[in-house]
């Protein structure tokens, strides 16, 4: 049996089990790659994907579950925060091995899209749930202040 | 087109159409290289590539877990080639022993902090090689003087002439090769020590660097393997039927590792390895916990070690001693963590294996899996991507994931290609850990405040008797990697003794980020503190008066406590502690900054950091590995552990495993010392001076010295 859901613009039919996560979904059946599996139990949000435009770990989300929410993953994203966070990410080369990095763009977009001005604070909170462990934590506080003082210009 | 057909020969030029120019050099001679054509009477390397196009592809032979190397090795042969760095492009080598090793391991792998080290002559070369021939070629057509010929940014010029690389790559390829090339004087340095932006930052900050995990084959299905809970057991039996029936699963087979659930996607895999019935026969299994290792290991302090280094007279320099720090000092069992899991495509077809993994040490992963595949090692070809960080975690000498892949691809029958996919738990307790250890230090000021003695200790499972080269690993019964950091202290120590024991539970172990530095460091470091107290001494003039021998040493020690204004007055309930260390020839010293949160939480709030790593390549890079290496160093400091209860791991994901997160980075200020001296590493080196540092600054705030790593283990107000 067909599942509908709404992935980044388009309604696709997925062909899966009601409890599959949607992390693989997205991966295996839709071939969005750039949302990663780090733990499977919303632990590391290397899965991060935007859900009617909040950030959601598709990890524990099952297909079941998206019902008529938009999701947008890191393939999909074309607002003005999504580029500055892109643009400031690249600028500042926040990457190490990369691998966080899908998850913690769309925590970071999420953030600006809700809070134009993050204090350090604000930037803590929101970024919390992704692990690096590369520790590029740094580059990361400075990028989204980068991406939100060009968003205000 | 003898050059093109050599290396065509060695399948490197495959789809690249022969056209171009392709250039290789030998590994040896001084500023000496030569293309080897036809039957070369030596393996020549090659690293570049030019295109008509006007691309240049500069081959990357040492692996890329996120530490900038695939910018750092194109930059050396771009700024040779006076390349413009838009038309630089990069691919990783294949498994190839003669092109393509590691100068300094002889084999193809990457390790140590060393990919610059044992790279920088030889890209450089390559790189004067290709601009060598490129303006000869040039200089030929225009029938001008090659010495009239000028190099800037990939265009070529003389006079009104002008042609960009790709114009004459062609020509370039029928010259024979120089016999000479003459490198660049630093002062003529275009992007070496420049900032020059990673090559890989656009993929991986919008999702499109493809990962093990990610790549895609026709066919393809994916594997998840049960294990026994505890190291050491193994399969009894096991019945697949309810496994079988689980939509999407296509084979389950018995493999020497478990029993591994292949399926057509990674959740019917999953859900078929929930279905699956197993007996294990646990009757070789580990049954110890950290705890019966840590008393056991304590037992073993009384009892003398394989001698690592011994010098003038340890325990008469003791017994000199009018005060003494007598230390035992506990380090847990690290999981690496990295954020990909452990994983790797192998398929079997044609009677060859090709694979396609994050391969850190593609030679040795290739003859792990010629063996587990029963194929001649010819047979076995190849694909290096990037990986999700690594640590060390995917150069095991026994190669257990990659090898893992090719017994179930083999138990498949090799009638698809079959992704391996440790999940996060798998991962975490598939063992390969920093191992546990403890250390006793007993050392001693004179009635003069000197350092006089001290006596080291270390007990702690060895990485590298497991090695293809433990006899040469191994001196003496000391594994090196257990002592180094210690046995090597760059301080003047008269009367020094460091021993060890290397006892062998079941829990495979290996290297990890530092390696023995990510231990000893700490005993050094924190023992060294103790003691400058003891001898009523500025902790940074002690350590500079046992360093007079070592001013690279010293520096850094210095460049450190002068950028943090050591010795100022602090707020108060913040301290501050240093630590100096050098890790595989880099000397990196650090002075944390850190309060006590209201619950005693330790907050680190600053780390400045100097190093000497020689000449710099990529400045930015080298700050962001240190950022990085303070940022695992803190996670290990502070919150990591891995216990095994019962000969099984406990922390399982990273609801248990705590790594660092953003809300505890502190802020990190990198100074680098500028220096002609040859490049050295720094992939490694930021790690093993925070954990010490931070001692020290704790021990400082509130006198008590913390021998236990991690620090969650400690409440204020207890040793
Ligand atoms: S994979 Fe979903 S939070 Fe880690
Ligand atoms: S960049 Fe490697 S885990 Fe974040």
């Amino acid at each position: 049996m067909a599942t509908n859901i709404n992935v980044n613009g388009a309604s696709v039919a997925i062909e899966a089990d009601p409890d599959t996560p949607l992390l693989w979904v997205l991966r295996e059946h839709l071939g969005l790659k750039g949302t990663k599996y780090g733990c499977g139990i919303s632990a590391c949000g290397a899965c991060t994907v935007h859900m009617d435009g909040m950030p959601v770990r598709s990890c524990v989300l099952p297909l079941e579950g998206v019902g008529t929410a938009r999701i947008t993953t890191i393939e999909g994203l074309e607002s003005p925060a999504a580029r500055a966070v892109r643009d400031a990410w690249i600028a500042l080369d926040v990457v190490q091995c990369g691998y966080c990095q899908s998850g913690q763009i769309m925590s970071a977009i999420a953030l600006l899209e809700g809070t134009p001005a993050p204090t350090d604070e604000d930037i803590d909170g929101a970024m919390s749930g992704n692990i690096c462990r590369c520790a590029t934590y740094l580059r990361i506080r400075a990028a989204i202040r980068a991406a939100a003082a060009a968003l205000k210009a | 087109m003898g050059i093109d057909a050599g290396i065509s020969r060695r399948g490197f030029l495959k789809g690249a159409g022969g056209a171009g120019l392709v250039i290789g050099v030998t590994l040896s001679g001084l500023g000496r290289g030569r293309v080897m054509a036809g039957e070369a009477p030596f393996a020549p390397n090659a690293f570049v590539r030019v295109s008509p196009d006007n691309l240049v592809t500069v081959v990357i032979k040492q692996f890329e877990m996120g530490q900038g190397v695939t910018t750092g090795l194109a930059t050396l042969v771009a700024d040779e080639m006076d390349a413009d760095w838009s038309q630089i492009r990069t691919e990783f080598a294949p498994a190839d022993l003669a092109l393509y090793k590691n100068l300094f391991f002889g084999i193809q792998a990457t390790g140590g902090s060393n990919s610059i080290a044992n790279s920088y002559d030889q890209m450089r070369r390559a790189g004067a090689m290709a601009r060598a021939m490129l303006v000869a070629a040039a200089a030929k057509a225009w029938n001008v003087p090659a010495d009239s010929v000028s190099v800037s940014k990939g265009v070529l010029t003389a006079g009104a002439r002008r042609a960009v690389f790709g114009d004459v790559a062609s020509a370039a390829a029928r010259l024979p090769p120089p016999d000479d090339v003459v490198l660049k004087r630093p002062d003529r340095f275009t992007l070496i020590g420049k900032h020059v932006g990673r090559l890989d930052s656009p993929a991986k900050s919008t999702g499109k660097e493809t990962y093990t995990i990610d790549m895609d084959l026709p066919g393809l299905l994916t594997a998840v393997t049960a294990k026994p809970p505890r190291f050491g057991a193994t399969v009894k039996s096991f019945d697949a039927s309810d496994a079988l029936a689980v939509k999407g699963v296509r084979h389950v087979v018995g493999i020497p590792e478990g029993v591994a659930v292949v399926a057509e996607g990674t959740w019917p895999a999953l859900k078929g390895r929930k279905a699956l019935r197993v007996e294990w026969d646990e009757s070789g299994a580990e049954r110890r916990s950290s705890d019966d290792l840590v008393a056991e290991y304590r037992l073993l302090l009384d009892k003398p070690g394989a001698v690592a280094v011994r010098r003038g007279d340890p325990p008469g320099g003791l017994a000199a001693a009018v005060k003494t720090v007598d230390a035992v000092l506990e380090f847990p069992y690290l999981a690496h963590a990295a954020m990909e899991p452990m994983n790797c495509i192998a398929w079997l077809h044609d009677g060859t294996l090709e694979t396609w993994s994050g391969h850190q040490a593609p030679t040795m992963d290739q003859l792990n899996m010629a063996a587990a595949a029963g194929l001649p090692v010819d047979k076995v070809v190849l694909h290096t991507l990037p990986s999700g960080g690594s640590f060390g975690r995917r150069s095991t000498f026994d190669g257990d994931h990659i090898v893992e892949a090719v017994r179930v691809a083999k138990a498949v029958g090799g009638t698809a290609p079959i992704r391996l996919q440790r999940m996060r738990e798998d991962d975490m307790r598939a063992g390969y850990y920093r191992p546990l250890y403890v250390h006793r230090v007993r050392a001693g000021v004179d009635a003069a405040g000197k350092l006089c003695g001290w006596s080291h200790r270390i007990v702690g499972q060895s990485i590298y008797s497991a090695s293809p080269a433990a006899a040469a690993a191994m001196k003496d019964g000391v594994d090196d990697s257990s002592v180094e950091g210690a046995a090597n202290t760059p301080y003047a120590i008269p009367n020094l003794q460091v021993d060890l024991h290397s006892p062998g539970p079941e829990v495979p172990v290996h290297v990890w980020r530092s390696v023995g530095n990510s231990h000893t460091a700490y005993a050094m470091e924190t023992v060294m503190d103790e003691l400058a107290g003891l001898a009523g001494r500025d902790p940074v003039e002690f350590r500079l008066a046992l360093l007079t021998e070592q001013p690279r040493h010293a520096g850094v020690l210095r460049l450190a406590a002068e950028q943090a204004n050591w010795g100022s007055a602090l707020p108060d309930g913040v301290a501050r502690g240093v630590a100096v260390h050098r890790t595989f020839n880099t000397s990196v010293a650090q002075v944390v900054e850190l309060g006590l949160d209201d619950d005693g939480t330790i907050r680190v709030r600053r780390v400045v950091v100097a190093v000497d790593c020689g000449r710099v390549v990529n400045p930015d890079i080298v700050r962001a590995q240190m950022e990085g290496g303070v940022g695992f160093g803190l996670s290990a400091a502070l919150l990591s552990e891995l216990t095994l209860d019962k000969g099984a791991a406990v922390e399982r994901n990273f609801d248990a495993f705590q790594v660092l997160r953003i809300d505890r980075m502190p802020a990190v200020e990198v100074h680098i010392v500028e220096s002609d001296e040859a490049p050295t590493g720094v992939g490694e080196p930021g790690v093993p001076p925070v954990a010490p540092a931070i001692a020290n600054a704790v021990a400082a705030l509130t006198g008590t010295r913390v021998r236990r790593l991690p620090f969650a283990r400690w409440k204020p107000g207890t040793a």
